[in-house]
């Protein structure tokens, strides 16, 4: 970890116009509970349902994806991350410091909100909000590791991110049951019933599988990154 | 310091863009010359390590430089792309470079090196808001807050003013006195001229020449120069021009003459009274090879 590239990720994060996109989607989801509560629909398997398919299935992979990348395919792209590699930092430093400012953004814009819209709807019932949390915050923090990973091996990081998340987690994840055993949010749902003791909730992959495959896709990746950050080549314009 | 390249090529898929060249450079200035896509910028990027040779070795001292990110203790380098974060401000970005390298007193640093460029009135303001010169400055600056032994420029004076472009040369050629290596590509002569010591020439990826910039600068004027000649009787001025040594051929064209100048000065000295013994009127002189590629490909014909 190094504080100077921390702060400076920071900064290129928070302090553009990608703030809106990260404040978003959070937002939408709080008010899509505030809204199940008004009209007096927001009970337990109605919480399940909003977390599932909206916390889990579709806010996660996206700010992750805008995490992951924002973290270092901008820098990539116009050339600034020259700034951090013609320095004496060890590349995998470079990726890991990268990795963990993606991974607290997510826990604050992901994790965070995910635990006040169930807490929101149930209170702490059935431990379904703190259950939820966590399987946002360790899911965020695979998807962080993942799509920096891809914004360090392509320039199109984003398209194949969105087709990764939207297509694969979303299409085949939900519908073919295989595919589910490889599918991020899908370990991060079954952390999330593990916790909570919701008879409405019932995942099939056990925790003694994803549990290593969360710590394995995300060390790998991380690895990955910093082994590919000391390849990096810059390739003229000639 | 030494930075040697031995026998080093790179291509791309097919295209070869750096074809075994051979070259040490060590203290003092030393200028990169070639036209555009000669391969400059391959050529520095893989002493910069960011680019890593397809054959040969490229070496700081004896010591591997792909991959090894303890070189740029060494190795300061101002790439040519004009990546700056912008919502950093001078200051903070110079600052920020003396912090990553680990200096005992970063601040001071900081100072220094932007004092060197003269960049601290803006040094205050957001580097979005800075010209391509200022630019450029803050990022030799940042390239020099560490003091490094080697210094790598990729085409620095480009989008400078003039005065700009003068101090920075000072500043180069200040470092280059004071025993530093440095390496600055360029594709305009009068640029390498004025600071470097010693030149490079690149040539379609071949290393064309290599010397003291009088030598080289004495190599280009000397080669034969071709001239488009239209005046008011072409055939009475070719035939007055063939009559001296220093034209080697001329030829009648459908829109004037075509003059081969062996001897360069003497020629130009010659036409005007040539032309004015005869009686002839000279409308237009035009060199027809004089831009730069034909000056580096002629090089380069010379020396294979």
């Amino acid at each position: 970890m190094n504080g100077v590239i921390a702060g400076i990720s920071y900064r290129a994060l928070l302090g553009r116009r990608r703030i809106w996109l990260l404040i978003m989607l959070p937002v939408v989801l709080i008010g899509l509970a505030v809204l199940l509560r008004v009209i007096g629909s927001g009970g337990e398997n109605a919480t399940i349902t909003l977390m599932r398919t909206f916390a889990i299935g579709t806010m996660l992979p996206l700010l992750g994806l805008i995490a992951g990348t924002g973290v270092i395919a901008p820098e990539i792209d116009d050339g600034t991350i020259i700034h951090l590699l013609a320095k004496p930092i060890s590349r995998p430093v470079i990726a890991q410091t990268k990795f963990l400012v993606a991974a607290s953004i997510l826990a604050l814009f992901a994790a965070v909100p995910t635990f006040a819209a169930a807490y929101l709807l149930i209170g702490l019932e059935s431990g379904v909000a703190s259950g939820f949390a966590v399987g946002a915050l360790v899911g965020g923090i695979a998807y962080a590791a993942v799509f920096m990973l891809l914004g360090v091996l392509t320039r199109h990081a984003v398209t194949i991110g969105i087709v990764y998340a939207l297509v694969w987690e979303g299409v085949v994840g939900n519908f073919v049951p295989g595919a589910r055993r490889f599918s991020i949010q899908q370990w991060a749902q079954s952390i999330a019933d593990q916790l909570s003791s919701s008879p409405f909730f019932s995942t099939e992959i056990t925790l003694g599988f994803a549990v290593p495959a969360l710590l394995i896709v995300t060390v790998g990746a991380v690895v990955w990154a910093g082994q590919r950050l000391r390849s990096f080549s810059l390739t003229g314009d000639e | 310091m030494r930075i040697e390249l031995a026998q080093v090529s790179r291509w791309y898929g097919n295209v070869v863009a750096v074809n075994d060249v051979t070259m040490t450079i060590g203290p003092g200035v030393t200028g990169l010359l070639g036209p555009n896509g000669a391969g400059k910028s391959t050529l520095l990027h893989m002493m910069a390590g960011f680019l890593a040779p397809s054959g040969g070795t490229v070496t700081l001292d004896g010591t591997q430089i792909w991959r090894n990110h303890e070189i740029y203790r060494s190795i300061g380098l101002v790439p040519e792309r004009e990546a700056v974060y912008g919502f950093l401000t001078g200051w903070q970005y110079v600052l920020s470079s003396a912090r990553l390298h680990r200096l005992p007193n970063p601040d001071d640093a900081a100072r220094k090196a932007l004092a060197m460029v003269e960049m601290e009135p803006a040094k205050d303001r957001r580097v979005e808001t800075y010209s391509k010169g200022m630019r450029q400055r803050v990022k030799v600056a940042a390239a020099l807050v560490h003091d490094p032994e080697v210094l790598l420029l990729d085409e620095p004076f480009n989008g400078m003013d003039p005065r700009q472009r003068l101090h920075l040369m000072d500043l180069i050629s200040a470092m280059g006195t004071a025993g530093k290596t440095i390496l600055f590509s360029s594709h305009i002569l009068e640029e390498v001229e004025r600071v470097a010591q010693h030149i490079e020439v690149l040539v379609a990826g071949r290393h064309a020449a290599s010397g003291d910039f009088r030598e080289i600068r004495r190599r280009m004027t000397d080669r034969p120069h071709v001239f488009r000649v239209r005046s008011s009787d072409d055939r009475r001025l070719a035939s007055a021009l063939i009559a001296d040594a220093s034209s080697g051929s001329v030829s009648l064209t459908g829109t004037g003459l075509e003059v081969q100048a062996v001897d360069f000065r003497r020629f130009t000295w010659l036409l005007p009274r040539v032309a004015r013994d005869a009686g002839v009127r000279v409308w237009q002189i035009s060199p027809a090879d004089e831009d730069l590629e034909s000056v580096f490909s002629y090089l380069i014909n010379r020396s294979s």
